[in-house]
């Protein structure tokens, strides 16, 4: 067993009040914060911890806390992410839905870190139950004293506000999601300047991930140090992953980012192996902006060693052999899914959620999608996949927002690793209507790529 | 005549106060879902303009932020929306059967509603439940692991539920 530190008490029966939450233990890190150490100690103890980013990119937590502007007499927010858009992705749900209360006890330490007197947490608007539960725990927070005014007479004041978005991917892009909070078309924001100078409102704001937020508990609780020795490497503490696709137990998991993938796919306390006794044939282990990797280069790297369930491990060799960590969204095919027909659908999706302001996204996506479904459907020609090569490389780095990038890369991976079969949807365009491609041998060892 | 009632006002009000002095637009979204939930699951030019009225808006500040996100319906909608995941994930566990039950079952495509105003299909993009697919959206819930057998008892509890609301 893996440590713990968010999911260890998810499935105490009634964690989800208040009562028993805090019977467990629950708001001792806020007393231990509020009371005990200053606003700058806590930044220090999360830069300590090596804390990154939850919600994709990876990014120091304590280091982007540090940015935020703090100009005399304008009010400082904090914006906690909880869009949870990104397919494959489903683990803020878990946090949010079982222990709400983890979630609000990680904001009024972070509020009081940051300075932020009204924190805002925006959901995406098809949670509309879990907006109960926030809300009722936000309530059950404030009448023990845990929110308000004055909180443990400290003269610190905190309130909390959950606000539904209403149905667009893009509003997860940080400065989408502050245009969406203040009422209006989630158009990302030309940077900078950074929300750290100018967020929410033109006030400095920062944004992080709901699991992030989460993870401040801890990392007060046992000191940043402690957290640090948890992991490897730049990848501390714990990870939540969400796991889906072809598995035998799909959900959301706790790792400690020391097990290698294999045994995360394999083992009973994990995915516990593909379904049906079928074979692994490829992963997006990131989310779904993430490259897709076949199974020989997602269980070993191109040279030969295992591959760890970590931010550098998933990413060793680049683009050219390697992924990302991202979300934390583990999706898994067997030998049976057809990566064509599943690349139209990521391209279909992100056609759907680009918001149309920059060329290169919004026309890019839409031909990536027409051509993917004309490939899917038996149509294509063997010019089409370079085609789509050409596309994807004209919108990578070439827009406002990462959402373009996000949107080539599902598909040059796909090309790049599985072109056989791409080739095949066009020399068999019959065959292809009826049965996949199969397994063909990317669960072989692979040769090391000249370079690599 | 588009009103909220008072129990709705209630909520507006609440809604408008989490906002600084002067940025009442923020509360655009949550207003929006209110107005939808209250005034017949779709958002009339009539509602986006009462809508736009009481927070001091331009209308097409209501209408340009009603078109761009998905949820906000801006056409008439059945009695009971099946919004269906599509998306990869999704599609790994065979929602793509799902759908084409559901099409066949109610004899209505993706984007349409039923004749007699029950039941629209929707086909949508991930909603965060991909471990538990395939899964569909029903007012404030979600429907997962969905099989032919529950479609079909989903569909009984809507046609009982709307006879007994009769
Ligand atoms: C298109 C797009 C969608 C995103 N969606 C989310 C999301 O749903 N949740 C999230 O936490 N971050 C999302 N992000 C990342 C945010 O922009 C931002 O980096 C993150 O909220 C920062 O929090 P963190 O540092 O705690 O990870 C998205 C980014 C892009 C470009
Ligand atoms: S990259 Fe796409 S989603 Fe991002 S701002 Fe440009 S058009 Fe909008
Ligand atoms: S892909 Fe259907 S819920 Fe995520």
């Amino acid at each position: 067993m893996g440590v713990k530190l968010l999911l260890a008490k998810a499935h105490i029966e009634g964690i989800r009040n208040y009562d028993v939450y805090r019977r467990e233990g629950g708001y001792q890190a806020v007393e231990k914060a509020l009371k005990t150490m200053t606003p700058e100690a806590i930044v220090e103890e999360v830069k300590k911890s090596g804390l990154r980013g939850r919600g994709g990119a990876g990014f120091p937590t304590g280091m982007k806390w540090s940015f935020i502007a703090k100009p005399e007499g304008v009010p400082r927010h904090l914006v906690c992410n909880a869009d949870e858009s990104e397919p494959g992705t489903f683990k803020d749900r878990y946090l949010m839905e079982f222990l709400p209360h983890l979630l609000i006890e990680g904001l009024i330490i972070s509020s009081f870190a940051l300075g932020s007197n009204d924190t805002y947490i925006y959901i995406r608007g098809e949670y509309a139950w879990i907006v109960g539960i926030l809300e009722n725990a936000i309530e059950e927070a404030k009448q023990n004293g845990w929110l308000g005014n004055n909180i443990l007479g400290t003269g610190f004041n905190c309130n909390i506000y959950v606000q539904r978005g209403a149905g667009a991917y893009i509003c997860g892009e940080e400065t989408a999601l502050l245009e969406s909070l203040e009422g209006k078309r989630g158009n990302p924001r030309i940077k900078p300047p950074f929300p750290a100078i100018k967020g929410v409102w033109e006030r400095p704001t920062v944004v992080n991930n709901v699991e992030t937020l989460a993870a401040v508990v801890p990392i007060i609780n046992m000191g940043g140090e402690e957290y640090a020795k948890i992991g490897v490497g730049r990848s501390t503490g714990t990870k939540l992953i969400s796991a889906c696709g072809n598995i035998n137990k799909p959900g959301v998991y706790e790792i400690d980012m020391t097990i290698s993938v294999e045994e995360f796919i394999y083992s009973e306390e994990y995915c516990g192996g593909i379904k049906n006794g079928k074979h692994l044939k490829a992963c997006i282990p990131g989310g779904s902006s993430v490259p897709i990797l076949p199974a020989n280069l997602l269980l070993k790297t191109a040279k030969g060693e295992t591959r760890y369930m970590n931010y550098e491990s998933l990413s060793d060799g680049g683009f050219a052999t390697g992924s990302m960590m991202g979300s934390g969204g583990f999706i898994v095919f067997d030998e049976d899914q057809c990566i064509v027909r599943h690349t139209y659908t990521l391209a279909r999706f992100y056609r759907h959620e680009s918001c149309g302001q920059c060329s290169p996204c919004r026309e890019g996506t839409g031909w990536m999608e027409k051509i993917l479904l004309r490939l899917e459907k038996g149509e294509g020609k063997m010019s089409d996949i370079d085609l789509l090569w050409d596309i994807q490389g004209k919108i990578e780095g070439n827009t406002i927002c990462p959402l373009g990038d996000a949107a080539a890369w599902p598909v040059a991976a796909a090309i790049r690793h599985f072109r056989d079969e791409f080739e095949w949807h066009v020399l068999h365009p019959q065959e292809a209507q009826v049965r996949n491609f199969g397994l063909a041998y990317y669960a072989d060892p692979i040769q090391v790529p000249a370079g690599a | 005549m588009v009103q909220f009632s008072e129990q709705q006002m209630q909520e507006f009000n609440r809604l408008i106060k989490r906002y600084p002095e002067g940025k009442q637009k923020s509360a655009l979204l949550p207003v929006l879902h209110l107005a939808q939930e209250s005034f017949g699951g779709w958002l009339s030019a009539e509602t986006m303009d009462y809508v736009a009225n009481l927070l001091q808006l331009e209308p097409i500040e209501v209408y340009e932020v009603a078109t761009f996100y998905s949820m906000f319906n801006t056409q008439p909608v059945g009695k009971y929306m099946f919004e269906v995941c599509q998306t990869g994930p999704c599609m790994l566990n065979g929602s793509d059967d799902i759908i084409n039950y559901i099409k066949e079952k109610l004899g209505i495509g993706a984007g349409e509603t039923t004749p007699d105003g029950m039941f629209t299909l929707k086909t949508v993009e991930c909603l965060g439940a991909c471990g538990y697919a395939p899964m569909m959206q029903l007012g404030k819930h979600y429907r997962e692991h969905l099989t032919k057998e529950k479609v079909d008892a989903i569909i009984e509890e809507c046609r009982s539920n709307a006879a007994c609301n009769n």
